[in-house]
């Protein structure tokens, strides 16, 4: 049966069809669709996990009692979860364990580019590089084989392009497994040092036997054999190669690309007048190449940045650009993601970027946007859960060295849940005066609407036990917590103000559903009548002050026919903060 | 070098929201029941929060990459007129143009800084072989400003020759049930404004 699926649905459906039970993930772009494809599949527990360290023990944990099982994750999720991944190494497994990293050459929508392929060498583990949507598919059922046959996890390096693009896949049927049997072996999985030495020294001989596996695989392969230049490569890096290439030059496509097969290399390069290395990122393949002694154009030719497109590789190997369009460019204005109208977080920014003396600590999240104009309500962010922590150790600093700054961080639910809750109790417990805010839009939002441990469903949609933020953070000892309307711009300013008189840890809970969320019954029995209403501008009251586009939202600009106001009313989402900015109450609710 | 030319690159463009990935959902399945290879490549996360968002569908006898070169794209389908002059650049000389004469103003234009130009629309037609379509008004009057999207797509598969392909069933098979009958109607709108 022959299906259009793109790579994370491949990944999903191949996964399905080696007979895993067991697969857990936290969001992230671009890994975010593989778990939510598992979840359609009813053999299969399939669930969010509150990180991705949890994601992968609950998978290492499954695959222990014997269940094929699967973690998936961003390529910094990968960062969080390398705790678990690199002793899981040493055990093994017993039923097959995959472990799928997204990685993001091109910082699409990452805060980083790191290469995930370093993991491989790092923890000791075997790689698959899938190319396209069938071998993702493909490389997922031969993973499990090879995880059960060679006693590790495999780690599945995909890419934005490989998980966000589609292609045909020839799709077969799922094959049960027969579970495997669990035996309690202290030995495999007990890890005291006397213990640990020794998977250790087997995990040498395990790698040098997986070294073979690859000189063998199907999935590493010679094309157009005989050509005097040839090129290596691996992962989405070998389909823009061919589309330059195309059958002038000779291949070797690695797709079992760790351990490297250093005979096939070896093979491949001897007969060579030039050799080619395609490979986004790190010089990965490269090294090998050149500890075979091998001269090679890799990282002295192709950059080790951003994506390695046909146009990037034709222009550096040929010197030439493709043909293009002349045109200017002058008009063309930068459309920057923006905060959607109706958007929870508006108010809040709005009056946090009013604040003087203070610096924002931000997060991973839409928020994140707040740095942008016209809000300027951001200092810095680096990575989940790092706001509260961050915002901590800055606070400590100022307060020691005399500064008179006030840190406030700030948060959303899902990234609370991640990595926020430890670092609000390192706040509590070391008593930093910071003022914590969680942006509580009852979704993981930017990743496209996923479930949480605060949203009260499960992945498959399935009702769950709702873990309450406010309730959370008074157990950790949290005493000045209050909740708040973030579309109140009096609250919201009162509230700020409150945090900041006091000389102790205040959290602020701004809780209001995601514009664009689909609404469960809970939030319409609690959000009574959200998005529902549409806000007007009188012209007669309207004075151009503009002092309504501070609000930065999408849906009020001036009309240049009248100018005056004006807000759209197919965007409006109706939650008042122009309403409320406007001195002249020029902008009234529509049948008021 | 090896040729580009034995494959079809159509480029689709527009803001977040605007409906792009189901207007190339609907071009890929189309062209992988026809029985060409076929590959799309779209963006998600961030971006697409009220930014500029593609979708690239490349279809031929073999298709390699996913991802349509600058200056590679045989025509450019845009949602918004903005962004059609953003994405010229992938454009191949002697490609079309289908644009929605619809006006989003990006965040810059918003706050002022930025002017949206008059003369977006005139600057197309002067770079490239251009249809200008008001498909957002055709949309509204059909009543459901949403099906835009397929308006364009019956414009693009118009322009594309590509009107063999049973779209019908292909529309049918893959909206939901209670919007078929609307998208069908808005699909064989599209075609006749080309």
């Amino acid at each position: 049966m022959k299906e259009l699926l793109t790579g994370n649905e491949a990944l999903a459906r191949g996964a399905w069809e080696a007979g895993v039970l067991f697969a857990s993930a936290y969001p992230g772009t671009p890994s975010t669709e593989i778990l939510e494809n598992m979840a359609g599949y009813k053999e299969v527990v399939s669930e969010w996990a509150p990180n991705e360290k949890v994601a992968m023990e609950a998978a290492i944990g499954a695959s222990i009692a014997g269940a094929r099982s699967m973690a998936a994750m961003k390529h910094v999720g990968v960062n969080v979860a390398a705790d678990p991944l690199f002793t899981f190494v040493y055990t093994g497994v017993n039923g097959g364990m995959v472990l799928i990293t997204a990685d993001e050459p091109g910082q699409h929508s990452s805060q980083n580019e790191q290469d995930n392929r370093n993991y491989a060498k790092f923890a000791k583990m075997p790689m698959f590089e899938p190319a396209t949507s069938q071998e993702a598919r493909d490389m997922m059922k031969a993973a499990y084989d090879l995880s059960e046959e060679f006693d590790t996890p495999v780690l599945m390096r995909m890419t934005t392009r490989s998980c966000h693009s589609k292609g045909i896949v020839e799709c077969g049927e799922r094959v049960e497994v027969a579970p495997r049997h669990y035996v309690k072996n202290v030995k495999k999985y007990i890890t005291v040092p006397a213990h640990a030495r020794g998977l250790r020294a087997q995990l040498e001989v395990r790698m040098e036997k997986l070294a073979e596996a690859s000189e063998n695989s199907p999935f590493n392969f010679v094309e157009n054999k005989g050509k005097k230049i040839g090129v290596i490569t691996s992962g989405m890096a070998y389909c823009f190669a061919k589309e330059v290439f195309g059958d002038e030059v000779a291949y070797l496509k690695l797709g079992f690309s760790y351990p490297h097969p250093l005979h096939m290399i070896e093979n491949f390069c001897k007969d060579l007048e030039k050799i080619y290395i395609i490979e986004e990122n790190d010089p990965i393949i490269e090294e090998a190449v050149k500890i075979l002694g091998f001269e090679c154009f890799g990282k002295n030719t192709f950059p080790a940045y951003g994506e390695l497109t046909s146009d990037v590789i034709r222009e550096k190997v040929y010197g030439v650009d493709n043909e293009m369009i002349d045109y200017s460019r002058e008009n063309v204005v930068e459309r920057p993601p923006i905060l959607c109208a109706g958007c929870p977080h508006r108010g809040l920014f709005y009056e946090l970027g009013k604040k003087k003396n203070v610096m924002v600590a931000g997060d991973i999240g839409c928020y994140t946007l707040g740095f942008a104009p016209p809000y300027n309500a951001m200092d810095f962010n680096i990575c989940m859960g790092a706001s509260i922590s961050a915002g901590h150790g800055a606070q400590q600093a100022f307060d020691r060295m005399g500064v008179d700054m006030r840190v406030v961080s700030v948060l959303g639910d899902s990234t609370f849940f991640h990595t926020g809750i430890n670092s609000l109790m390192d706040v509590l417990y070391n008593n930093s005066r910071t003022v914590n805010i969680i942006l509580d839009n009852r979704v993981t939002a930017m990743t496209g609407h996923q479930e949480n441990p605060g949203t009260g469903r499960h992945a498959d949609g399935s009702h769950a036990p709702v873990m309450d933020i406010e309730e959370i953070c008074k157990a950790l000892g949290a005493k000045n917590v209050r909740v708040i309307d973030p579309n109140d711009i009096k609250l919201v300013r009162e509230t700020l103000n409150w945090g900041l008189s006091l000389d102790e840890p205040s959290v602020i809970i701004t809780r209001w559903p995601c514009a664009i969320k689909k609404l469960t019954e809970e939030d319409r029995e609690e959000f009574k009548n959200a998005f529902e209403d549409k806000y007007a501008v009188d012209p007669a009251k309207c004075i151009t002050c503009k002092l309504c586009l501070r609000c930065g939202c999408p849906a009020v600009s001036i009309d240049k026919a009248t100018n005056k106001s004006s807000i759209d009313r197919s965007q409006c989402a109706g939650c008042g903060v122009c309403a409320q900015i406007c001195p002249q109450h020029a902008i009234q609710k529509e049948g008021k | 070098m090896n040729s580009i030319k034995k494959k079809k690159s159509i480029l689709l463009v527009g803001v977040g929201g605007q409906g792009t990935i189901l207007a190339s959902k609907l071009l890929t399945i189309g062209l992988m029941e026809h029985g060409y290879d076929v590959k799309m490549s779209e963006i998600h996360g961030m971006s697409q929060r009220g930014g500029s968002v593609s979708s690239q569908v490349i279809y031929g006898d073999a298709v390699h990459s996913p991802v349509i070169e600058k200056g590679g794209a045989d025509i450019l389908v845009a949602f918004e007129k903005m962004e059609a002059l953003r994405w010229m650049e992938c454009l191949m000389p002697g490609g079309k143009v289908i644009v929605n004469d619809y006006q989003i103003n990006p965040m810059p234009v918003i706050q002022e800084m930025r002017e949206y130009a008059d003369t977006i629309l005139a600057e197309i037609q002067q770079a490239a072989p251009t249809r200008v379509i008001n498909a957002t008004e055709e949309a509204e009057k059909m009543g459901n400003g949403k099906i835009m999207n397929i308006i364009l797509l019956g414009a693009t598969i118009k322009l594309m020759g590509l009107e063999n392909i049973d779209w019908e069933t292909i529309i049918r098979n893959n909206v939901k049930p209670a919007f078929a009958e609307l998208n069908i109607k808005a699909f064989e709108k599209g075609m006749e404004q080309v």
